[in-house]
């Protein structure tokens, strides 16, 4: 027989070493997530899967995709209070970099847009920090618009354990925290990525475009245009883990 | 042009004395940077190459760190300890009259490449600021006459090295001695005590007896993390000693390293010989790299005299020795499993809990970290006995505790008292005059106010980490918390969302109250703020950032509401502001080339 926790007043069964998210995932329950991929570690970065666990008499709050999942826990995740907490971190990460949905070829197959969607952010929220962040063109079939990054880290750990490339790390620290590229020149078109790479499909906003193909997929169609990102994420949970090796430019 | 190439001999040296091991890129990096001034592109590739990593790995680590560059800073970088204490001892008109000097922008290389100037967090030296670093070596008691002197040292191009040495006499200031700093054991003492009580198992035993609990601020009970590192099953086991005393306004561990040095590795071997390990790590701030070479003369001694190294004090197999890692400037790492990411080589993040470090610590294995002031209470522990340090202090907190007491007293200094002591009693004996506030424990910790100074240092009333700021009326406590503000957003690692864009948020709205833009709303975007960070950092420093800002509206709101506008709401984008440009082209400034917003006149 498995162990289980409580979810919401459910009971979810887990198999050892997974996480409070992963089991919930596979057991059909949505707790809205950001940074976490089922095909990689947790990085635990964004907090948007953030939960109440109640134990005894005390209550805290952790990230449920790097909670280790354990017998009598008592989660609460879709109530208003973890909810509301969702919907304003969402709105930091929109005030923290340029996210302008209407003009961006990854308008809905971007997890942010359809986060806040699903979640129901209706306004910006906070007062937006416009930062200058210049894109990078120089490759000849792929585009990196920075201005989107919400430091996720996924592009860095798919280039590292999938790719064994490492084309990506992140640099800097506070709200300088930026990725950089793995080139003297700092430029992607002198590294070895190509098309086919894991990092070229991990990006959950649109930082790493395929150049000329943007709107080949009409806007109406595209993933979340299709289903909200609650019943897609359930749709993609029981996945393997592809990694190979351990992520030399990975913060965690 | 600043140099940018090390000799292949140079370089090769410096990566044979770390075994060209990448998880020593952080001791690399930081001795280059100490021999070129910055990491130069050239330099990069070659470290990537000869420790196989990616260069962007090692790009990486060198921007997480604020005392490494990939930017020529100049041959002389000059910072000026930032912490509210400087400041009001005068350093922002002091490093203005030094730019002048120099004819140099703060935060800007001079034109000829020779020098810069700009600040830096809190360099714990409060009771004898304003302070800066030359080139990382700490100068205390700056005056407009040592600046002067600082100034022709600087134009005259002579290496720091050669600075007159008077320049960097730093006082220990101790104004109170209690156990810690009255005694000065032999050399062993405390280690033989240890030995001949018994075995390890013995040694942890006395340590739980003592009662002794963590110094660094959490204050979780040394005997049991002890414990639970030696019944950890996997091998080796590693004690770290964290010297990273980062919190503003703490500065008694500097002491402890200058003064009691030999105390501080005895702990630490007495924590190797009870939990059974061989490799220790003392991780030194980058703001005390002058204790370096000391710190080393001490445990070569203890080398020489078999107090570290093979069969300690004859006992076959009792084999340890301690290595010294100096850090680079980021407050996070005082986190310790920030701290051990650093040691690793790492960006300074701290790690998701658990595991926790007393089964994956160091390389993932086993590692027991304590501040300095824990292993030197340790080693008193190993010689009086447990006892003997249980009966000092309070029911809850046995022992003593240093205080670093700084601000608008007459004797700042280090001040140790027995745990139980009241504020006003540490603020009669530092002579502390018309006391507003104090700030316990720095800007993590808590602001009290007069009504409070009944109030105990001990960890079930003002637990504390050391700091010990005290504020007279004269003072703005807005001012104090919106340099905390800047802080906290300095030095927030940038791993999670909240932290991350939250502490730029605090202090964006610091500054626009303080430009006389803020209103009722702001405030209320403070809870919002404060509320978002509990419920979700990643570690401490996130949880805590909020504190300083929300303790000071709580006690001294007035100073907040004396800067509010009438309004509730105000934009912090300035629409007036932004046509200044408009009207500057246009040669206009009547009334019509100014926008008037709804219920201003």
């Amino acid at each position: 027989m498995s162990e289980s926790f409580q979810l919401d007043g459910e009971d979810i069964p887990y198999t050892p070493g997974q996480t409070v998210l992963q089991a919930a995932l596979s057991a059909g329950r949505y707790i809205p997530h950001l940074c976490y991929h089922p095909e990689f570690k947790p990085h635990g970065s964004c907090k948007v899967c953030t939960v109440k666990i109640a134990s005894g008499k005390s209550q805290r709050t952790a990230a449920s995709c790097t909670l280790p999942a354990q017998p009598g826990l008592e989660i609460e995740s879709d109530s208003d209070e973890m909810n509301e907490l969702r919907r304003t971190l969402v709105q930091m990460l929109f005030a923290e970099g340029n996210h302008f949905c209407p003009s961006c070829e990854k308008s809905g197959n971007c997890a942010l847009q359809a986060l806040g969607s699903d979640l129901g952010v209706m306004t910006a929220g906070f007062r937006h920090f416009y930062p200058d962040r210049p894109v990078d063109a120089s490759h000849p079939d792929i585009l990196l618009d920075f201005n989107r990054c919400i430091l996720c880290e996924l592009c860095v750990r798919a280039s590292c354990e999938v790719d064994e490339k490492c084309v990506f790390a992140l640099s800097g620290r506070g709200i300088t925290k930026h990725l950089v590229v793995n080139a003297a020149s700092g430029q992607l078109a002198d590294t070895d990525i190509a098309l086919i790479d894991k990092a070229m499909q991990v990006c959950p906003v649109g930082v790493i475009l395929t150049k000329r193909v943007g709107f080949a997929e009409p806007i109406g169609e595209r993933r979340y245009d299709q289903r909200p990102i609650s019943a897609q994420a359930l749709d993609d949970a029981p996945r393997a883990a592809t990694g190979k090796g351990r992520c030399t430019s990975c913060e965690e | 042009m600043p140099q940018s190439k090390l000799s292949p001999i140079e370089l090769e040296r410096i990566l044979a004395r770390h075994a060209h091991d990448p998880t020593r890129l952080l001791q690399i990096l930081r001795e280059i940077q100490e021999d070129l001034g910055w990491i130069a592109p050239e330099i990069i590739d070659s470290l990537a190459e000869h420790l196989h990593l990616p260069r962007a790995r090692i790009e990486g680590v060198i921007g997480f760190y604020s005392f490494l560059h990939t930017q020529p800073v100049g041959q002389y970088r000059l910072l000026f300890s930032d912490n509210i204490t400087d400041r009001m001892l005068g350093n922002q008109d002091l490093l203005a009259y030094l730019c002048n000097k120099l004819w140099v922008e703060r935060g800007q290389v001079s034109a000829d490449g020779l020098v810069s100037v700009d600040a830096t967090s809190c360099t714990g030296l409060c009771d004898q600021g304003p302070a800066l670093l030359a080139n990382g070596w700490a100068i205390p008691r700056l005056t407009r006459e040592r600046l002067d002197q600082i100034a022709e040292l600087v134009l005259s191009k002579l290496p720091v090295p050669q600075w007159p040495r008077e320049l960097f006499a730093i006082d220990d200031n101790i104004r109170r001695a209690d156990i810690l700093l009255a005694n000065t054991p032999q050399p062993g003492a405390a280690l033989r005590a240890a030995m001949q009580r018994g075995d390890g198992l013995a040694a942890l035993e006395e340590i739980k007896q003592s009662n002794l609990r963590g110094r660094g601020g959490a204050g979780f009970t040394t005997g049991l993390k002890w414990e639970a590192c030696r019944n950890a099953t996997a091998e080796p086991r590693y004690v770290v000693c964290n010297a990273d005393e980062g919190e503003p306004g703490t500065f008694k561990d500097r002491v402890l390293l200058s003064s009691q040095a030999d105390l501080l590795f005895e702990g630490m071997t007495i924590c190797a010989y009870a939990i059974d390990a061989r490799h220790g790590f003392l991780y030194l701030r980058g703001e005390y790299r002058y204790l370096l070479e000391p710190l080393n003369a001490v445990l070569e001694r203890r080398r020489a005299a078999n107090l570290l190294g093979a069969d300690i004090l004859g006992r076959t197999g009792f084999d340890f020795d301690i290595e010294i890692h100096v850090g680079a400037g980021a407050y996070v790492c005082g986190e310790e499993s920030a701290l051990i990411e650093s040691l690793e080589g790492n960006r300074g993040i701290p790690r998701n809990r658990p595991p926790y470090p007393v089964t994956h610590g160091y390389l993932q294995k086993p590692t027991t970290v304590n501040n300095v002031e824990t292993f030197c209470a340790a080693a008193l522990v190993a010689l009086n006995g447990g006892a003997w340090y249980r009966a000092i202090g309070t029911a809850k907190s046995a022992g003593t505790k240093i205080l670093s007491v700084s601000g608008d007293c007459a004797r700042p200094g280090i001040y140790e008292y027995p745990f139980g002591v009241t504020v006003r009693q540490v603020l009669e004996d530092c002579g502390a005059e018309n006391t507003l506030a104090v700030q316990i424990s720095g800007p993590s910790g808590v602001c009290i106010a007069a009504d409070e100074f009944g109030r105990r240092i001990a960890f079930e009333d003002l637990a504390t980490a050391g700091a010990f700021m005290v504020f007279d009326t004269s003072r703005d406590m807005f001012e104090v918390a919106r340099n905390f503000a800047h802080f906290f957003a300095h030095e927030s690692c940038g791993f999670c969302t909240p932290c991350r864009v939250g502490t730029a948020m605090l202090k964006a709205t610091m500054d626009k109250i303080a430009a006389g833009h803020g209103t009722q709303y702001d405030l209320r975007e403070i809870d919002k703020l404060n509320r978002i960070l509990h419920q979700s950092a990643h570690c401490g420093l996130g949880h805590t950032a909020c504190n300083p800002t929300l303790d000071t509206l709580k006690r001294f709101r007035p100073t907040y509401e004396r800067r509010l506008k009438s309004l509730d709401f105000e934009p912090a984008f300035d629409l007036d502001g932004a046509l200044a440009e408009a009207r500057r082209m246009t040669g206009r400034d009547d009334a019509g080339a100014h926008l008037s917003t709804e219920g201003k006149s």
